[in-house]
């Protein structure tokens, strides 16, 4: 009997070896494959039958011979059939979670290397304009133009070239990244080859954060399992530090070169200057891993689903206090509140939602008032948000708005590279704000101190610290600029963004900061 | 006149690239290079963005965030020093959206900075301040009740600068000058967002860490974070002056800063075109010895070397002088006495003491420093191209794409142009960095050292010089590497031809050498591909090429290779020997050689003869005269009896102490005139105390040619300037010199030397600096030589054969010692050892390889005899793999130590440049100084009384 179980790290995390192991003693010849991602249905095991795969989930070790016999409780028939799933388009994902990561016939049985073929029929330039056509954009979160991107490094002058893969998925409740390198790494590979096709480059980088162990050691031995495919592209895995802000994709070149991960200026753009001071194709995961369907399918495959300008699937990660928590492939242009009630079932907890954070801890909070956004850049950027990487992460009415400003705060402090003044002063400084602001909510409120009064009292007491005013009303003010500064004057996107979980909260929520109604609901 | 700093556009020049974009800034427009950031574009137009992060010493960083502009049609607000002008674009600097965010960010600043402005020590000097300023910060709302990083105890450790991590403002700017100006990598950041803090090496002081002192950090730190301790005690200075640095021959131009006649600190000059900007720490820091208690202020003199000296008047002296000169030519003959120029003083200065020995002692016994160290490159240089220096201006290197370094060690002996070296080596914007090959028998820092390492490095025996090279050429020769087009237009091809015969014989290969220089013959041939094919080929040499018993030879194969390759006559290219001294270039030009005049004519030369017999009026002498190794010869004969010694200290300096002790000893009028009472002086019967650079106008030349102003920043301490000094003796003697000021005397030198006629004060004032020839055919100066062809005509192939020297290892002296310097350390250390540089460098020490160390059950920090044929001193061990076995090193800065009494007789064949390079020495364990390093110390000390003066005046 042939089963199918999966070994991507959440689905281990909630036991899948344990039940691996019993379905083995037990005499199941057992493929481990990437997880389908949904997580309420983990361990989730799949029974190859003759009306197709059948999955049983959750399950233990425990229910080997129920599942085997049928009679299992969870049975939920063939996986594919499930609402969740049945609603999807999984063009990046239509692999992950049905074959085994490492086998080679596998992926080429599920139409693997189809895209590269086609690549090495096309010129360079009919590469880079598929892409174009496809309307495919950065799927990190800045979403600029991937076609563009490789244009520029196909047009710099020959020389060295590369291509890096941007897998340092650090943002809270993401996790697409992860599930695609452990589930379909081949298609990764493919996406990076076809980009080195598109541009002249030779050889590829990897960089995946070291708290991903599962991916590094998958990544490693799928390159090497199809290093004759790709040659001569050659690639390797580089491990990140722990740093968050290597994310970004400057600070990535420095830390793959082996410096201090710390943000560049720019210009130079890595397209020109990137990594050695080479011309470089910097791509986030899942924008590479959806360059095979791409070209497999045609770019106009891609661009006929979406919303507005973006076009095609976005790979949307639910997390948080969510119900349905998972991955959902989808075309731009599905609401916020279909995906969190729809799909998501609401939360978990089962108290009403409250706010939902999108795209990670530099995401704008968004109140059910604004359920109705359609998922696309524009439209999120226009509502003062961000997609991002598409993490949605759900929140019940037990959350304190105040106390997650501070965290945006805080997370910004701890993971400053301390370059730009604004992110490295300015993030300490917002956190200062937020206990003000909080201290007072809870507390009496202080008076300022008749110390520092008066024209000798000021020159004299200048430097003490309580001559400020740390009245709400000041110190949301002090807020609002402080945002104003790291928004406009931060080096890169961790202090530029890092208001938008702050002002999102005092603007959506402001009862939280000790405002006396809540404006913006009172006021529609 | 009031100071103020030079001015800073926030980012280095553009590349060029010959295209140039027009825009609007503030309504003005502009055409520039593109390229050019937005900073520099407003700078240039006479703006000044706020700015903290960005000084154009540095690339751009974007990370203060102050200098934020407005671009029409783009988004949000570019940095200005990270975006280039673009055509058609309008900028605005001043908006209310951006005053509202300059605002912003100095807000956070000052929430975390001391406002102790008023008794900081860059009060009225610190850009902080000076942008506060400029953005109307008028308030910080944020407290100070919160995290800070102020509070921090001050590393002190540096002898010259401060560091306070409280008022660190974490620009980097000093991390990036460490890494792009000095290229030692000694300073990071640790920690990261608001932890991010300045740290040299990892958990260590300034003065434990790599950090060499350069500076570099001081002069790009914006606040008072790092400081030079002579500002925080003196204040802040009131003028600047530009002069010429006094240490090595790259010349490096300072700006003198001052408050009244107190030199408050000396900041390398930008314009500079020997140094661009940079400095080490001898020129930035070490100039203290100028004011040192130590340095002689009186002129004093004595009947014999065993008396005390006796304190003088300078009439007294001057005419002593004189008439002990006079009393001892009408003994034993015009040719009995004779001088030695300072290649340390200025050219005119030099300039004088030769047409003293000419003109007034009647005879050419002048010779100079540069006897033991390039006298081989000029007689090299002059054979095989036709003149004696270098091919190239510095800036050249940065065309180099293979750079041979031979016999030098540039970090420790040219720090400022090791730097340019190294910025060359190391990629650069995707450029790949220049490839090194390393000959020297010592792992220098070249060899390995952050971002830099060297593609091949031969460690050969000392002495196997001209060996390594017939090797080199051999390969060039038969592999077919050589510029067949370069040769046949600009050399003799039958020459070449006979000297390609030569390199071929099978005895020249690098297979049958092996066993000579110990150098693996692969790695050889390697080189030698590498120098020939690799595109500009660069040659880099120092005294570890001259120093040699075919020292001259050396220079010779050097060029024959250069020309053989093609590798001559364009930027980027060249053979470039690396001057010791600030002078050396000079003196040698002035006609210091016994047997030229100025301009490296012969003596013997007729007209040109005629020319100073009709310009100075006397019948002049047409034979050679002494060189100083003759004049000591002749001096133990007795047929040589007086020698007047500018600012040279040739008993420390020169090889074999106690043969030239026994000279100086045999002469009955040893005048030295000098700042201090040097080890010559010991000898001396006159003492005619110097003046410092500082005190002087003049010229020196440096290794590029380059002629550069000495300008006078305060009154000789000593009543008079150097040349001053020798005209006082000259009109005692009668001559009847009437100048008025050093520009004169290089009016003179550029009516008797056709390569100097271009060169007056004027020009020099106006250009800023001139590199010779400098005259009607090049009337802007030669950067690069022997461009379209050599000077001398045809190139000339010369036919190098081996020799090997005959001081040679055996059992009694197994080991091989070479000597050299250190960065801290100048020379014999008169000056260098009279500051704070003995921080890093208190004594000399032997380098050992600790297989040679065991052998002799020897640890690190032994007394150790270091024992020649000549004679032996102790030191301490230094036991280290830089040196390889069967090589010991050692410095010569500290007359302790006296590492010349080891060095021998032997010399270099055309010139008798010493052999310092090559001893053979045995080494073994000790209890401390030798017999003769005690008699030496009290003998010092005897004959450096001075006689108390008489109560009664």
């Amino acid at each position: 009997m042939k089963v199918f179980i999966s070994r991507d790290m959440a689905s281990v995390a909630l036991g899948a070896d344990e039940v691996a192991r019993a379905f083995a003693d037990a005499g199941c010849d057992v493929v481990r494959t990437g997880s389908r991602g949904l997580f309420s249905i983990e361990p989730l095991v799949e029974l190859e039958t003759d009306e197709g795969r059948i999955g049983f989930g959750p399950v233990g070790p425990q229910d080997v011979a129920a599942v085997l016999d049928g009679t299992h409780i969870n049975r939920l028939g063939k996986v594919e059939d499930l609402p969740f799933f049945a609603s999807q388009q999984r063009f990046t994902f239509a692999r992950c979670g049905v074959i085994d990561p490492l086998s080679l016939s596998d992926y080429a049985a599920h139409r693997g290397w189809e895209g590269l073929e086609t690549a090495r029929r096309q010129t360079p330039q009919q590469v880079v304009d598929a892409v174009k056509v496809s309307g495919l954009r950065g799927r990190g979160g800045a979403g600029f133009p991937t076609g563009i991107k490789w244009q520029t490094v196909l047009d710099a002058p020959a020389g060295d070239k590369y291509i890096v893969c941007n897998a340092d998925e650090g943002d809270s409740g993401t996790f697409a990244d992860r599930m695609l390198m452990e589930g379909d790494p081949f298609c990764l590979i493919e996406g990076m080859a076809i980009a080195a096709h598109a541009v002249g480059a030779g050889h590829g980088y990897i960089y995946i954060r070291s708290e991903y162990p599962f991916c590094i050691a998958t990544m490693r031995a799928a390159i090497e399992a199809s290093a004759h495919i790709v040659s001569p592209f050659t690639l390797e895995v580089r491990e990140g530090a722990g740093a968050y802000v290597c994310g970004e994709e400057t600070a990535l070149l420095d830390s793959i070169e082996g410096k201090r991960g710390q943000v560049r200026a720019k210009p130079p753009l890595p397209a020109l200057q990137g990594l050695f001071g080479q011309p470089t194709v910097i791509n986030n995961v899942l924008s590479l891993a959806a360059v095979p369907f791409i070209l497999a399918e045609g770019p106009e495959a891609y661009a006929a689903v979406g919303f507005g300008r973006s076009r095609g699937t976005m790979p949307v990660q639910l997390a948080g206090n969510v119900q349905h928590g998972g991955l959902y492939e989808i075309g731009f242009g599905i609401t916020l509140g279909e995906l969190v009630n729809a799909i998501g079932g609401g939360t978990a907890s089962g108290r009403p939602v409250r706010a939902v954070q999108v795209g990670g801890p530099l995401g704008a909070y968004f109140p059910p008032s604004m359920f109705d956004l359609p998922f696309d850049y524009e439209a999120f950027a226009q509502a003062g948000g961000l997609i991002g990487h598409a993490g949605i992460t759900v929140f019940d009415d037990s959350v304190d708005m105040a106390h997650m400003a501070r965290f945006a705060m805080e997370f910004c402090a701890a993971e400053s590279c301390g370059k730009c003044t604004p992110c490295r002063i300015g993030s300490t400084r917002g956190v200062e704000i937020m206990d003000r602001i909080i201290g007072a909510r809870d507390a009496a409120p202080v008076t300022v101190s008749e110390a520092g009064s008066g024209y000798l009292g000021k020159a004299l007491y200048s430097r003490a610290p309580d001559r400020i005013d740390v009245s709400i009303d000041a110190q949301a003010t002090l807020l609002r600029d402080l945002a104003d500064t790291m928004k406009y004057g931060s080096l890169c996107a961790l202090g530029g963004f890092t208001p938008y979980p702050v002002l999102s909260a005092l603007d959506y929520f402001p009862e939280d900061f000790g405002a006396n109604a809540p404006v913006k609901e009172a006021a529609e | 006149m009031t100071y103020t700093r030079e001015t800073d556009h926030g980012t280095p020049p553009a590349l060029a690239t010959g295209k140039s974009v027009t825009l609007t800034i503030d309504g003005q427009s502009v055409t520039l290079p593109e390229g050019t950031s937005i900073m520099r574009a407003a700078s240039l137009l006479g703006g000044s963005i706020p700015r903290l992060c960005a000084t154009d010493s540095v690339e751009s960083f974007g990370s203060c965030r102050l200098c934020l502009v407005e671009v029409e049609g783009r988004n949000g607000y570019p940095a200005s020093c990270t975006t280039p002008v673009a055509e058609g674009m309008v900028v605005r600097t001043q908006t209310d959206r951006l005053k509202q965010l300059r605002r912003g960010v100095m807000e956070l600043y000052i929430s975390d900075h001391p406002l102790d402005c008023l008794t900081c020590g860059a009060n009225g000097d610190c850009e902080l301040q000076e942008q506060a300023g400029a953005v109307g910060l008028r308030d910080v709302r944020y407290g100070y009740d919160g995290a800070t990083n102020m509070g921090q105890a001050k590393d002190q450790s540096n002898p010259y600068f401060d560091f306070d991590p409280s008022k660190c403002i974490v620009c980097s700017r000093c991390v990036r000058a460490c890494e792009e100006v000095q290229g030692t990598f000694a300073l990071t950041i640790e920690n990261k967002g608001f932890d991010s803090k300045v740290a040299p090496s990892q958990g260590e002081d300034f003065l434990g860490s790599e950090c060499v002192s350069c500076g570099a950090c001081v002069q790009a730190c914006p606040t008072a974070s790092l400081i030079e301790k002579k500002v925080v005690e003196s204040g802040t200075p009131d003028r600047a002056v530009v002069t010429t640095c006094a240490y090595c021959g790259v010349g490096c131009t300072f700006r003198a800063e001052m408050r009244g006649e107190e030199l408050v600190r000396m900041v390398p000059w930008k314009d500079g075109k020997a140094n661009r900007g940079h400095s080490c720490v001898k020129g930035r820091f070490a100039w203290g010895y100028a004011q040192h208690q130590d340095r002689i202020l009186n002129p004093m003199i004595r009947a014999s070397v065993s008396e005390p000296w006796r304190e003088v008047s300078w009439d007294e002296a001057i005419a002593h002088t004189a008439s002990e000169f006079r009393r001892i030519q009408a003994k034993y003959g015009t040719r009995s006495i004779g001088g030695i120029t300072s290649s340390r003083c200025t050219n005119e200065e030099t300039f004088l003491v030769q047409k003293l020995i000419r003109q007034g002692f009647g005879n050419n016994n002048v010779d100079t420093c540069a006897r033991v160290c390039h006298s081989p490159t000029g007689y090299g240089l002059s054979q095989t191209f036709g003149t004696s220096a270098g091919t190239q201006d510095f800036d050249s290197v940065m065309q180099a794409d293979v750079i041979l370094v031979i016999g030098a060690n540039p970090t420790d002996g040219h720090p400022v142009f090791a730097s340019r070296m190294k910025k060359r080596l190391r990629p650069n914007n995707g450029k790949p960095g220049a490839k090194l090959i390393v000959i020297d028998p010592r792992r220098t820092d070249l060899v390995q050292s952050p971002h830099v390492a060297a593609e091949h490095h031969l460690p050969l025996r000392p002495g196997t010089n001209v060996a390594m090279l017939t090797a080199l050429a051999h390969v060039v020769v038969t592999e077919k590497l050589y510029d067949e087009t370069f040769i046949r237009e600009r050399c003799d091809w039958d020459e070449f031809a006979d000297w390609a015969e030569f390199v071929s014989q099978p005895a020249r290969s690098p297979e049958a050498i092996e066993p000579l220089t110990g150098v693996k013959a692969e790695d050889v041939r390697a080189a030698a591909r590498l120098y020939a094919t690799g595109g500009n080929g660069a040659i880099y040499y120092g005294l570890g090429v001259t120093e040699h018993s075919q020292g001259s030879s050396t220079v010779m194969a050097i060029a024959n290779l250069a020309m053989a390759t093609g590798n001559v006559g364009r930027e980027g290219v060249g053979v470039n020997p690396l001057r010791g001294q600030n002078n050396v270039q000079g003196a040698c030009d002035m006609g210091s050689f016994p047997h030229e005049f100025s301009g490296y004519r012969h003596v013997s030369d007729t007209a040109t003869r005629t020319l100073f017999e009709r310009a100075w009026g006397v019948t002049l002498d047409s034979e050679p005269g002494l060189r100083i190794p003759n004049m000591l010869d002749a001096a133990t004969d007795g047929s040589f009896k007086g020698l007047f010694v500018q600012g040279e200290d040739i008993l420390q300096s020169d090889p074999n102490t106690h043969h030239v002790a026994a000279g100086l000893a045999a002469m009955e009028c040893v005048v030295v005139q000098d700042l201090f009472l040097n080890e010559t002086a010991n000898y001396a019967h006159i003492f005619l105390p110097g003046s410092t650079f500082l005190e002087k106008d003049g010229t020196f030349t440096n290794a590029e040619r380059r002629i550069q102003r000495v300008r006078k920043v305060m009154a000789p301490l000593n009543g008079y300037a150097d040349w001053e000094i020798v005209q006082l003796v000259a009109n005692a003697m009668g001559l009847d010199w009437t100048y008025d000021h050093p520009s004169q005397i290089m009016d003179e030198i550029a009516a008797l030397t056709p390569t100097f006629a271009g060169v007056h004060y004027d020009r020099l004032e106006a250009e800023g600096s001139l590199q010779w020839p400098a005259n009607d055919a090049a009337p802007d100066g030669t950067p690069t030589m022997h461009i379209g062809g050599f000077v001398r005509g045809k190139g000339k192939f010369v036919v190098t054969d081996y020799v090997p020297t005959d001081e040679k290892t055996g059992p009694r002296f197994p080991l091989l010692l070479t000597t050299g310097r250190i960065l801290s350390h100048y020379n014999v250390g008169a000056q260098t050892r009279r500051t704070a540089n003995t921080a890093w460098h208190p004594e000399d020490r032997l380098e050992i390889h600790p297989s040679d160390a065991d052998n002799r059950g020897l640890k690190d920090g032994d007394w150790v005899t270091l024992r020649s044929r000549a004679g032996e001193t102790t030191l301490r061990a230094l036991i280290t793999e830089r040196v390889a076995p069967g090589v010991v090193y050692t410095t010569f800065h500290h007359p302790e130590t006296q590492a010349n009494v080891i060095t021998t007789d032997f010399s270099d064949w055309a010139t008798n440049c010493p052999e310092y390079k090559v001893t053979a020495v045995q080494v073994m364990a000790s209890n401390g100084p030798s017999d003769w390093q005690q008699d030496y110390a009290d003998q010092a000390r005897q004959s450096r009384r001075i006689a108390p003066l008489e109560a009664a005046e």
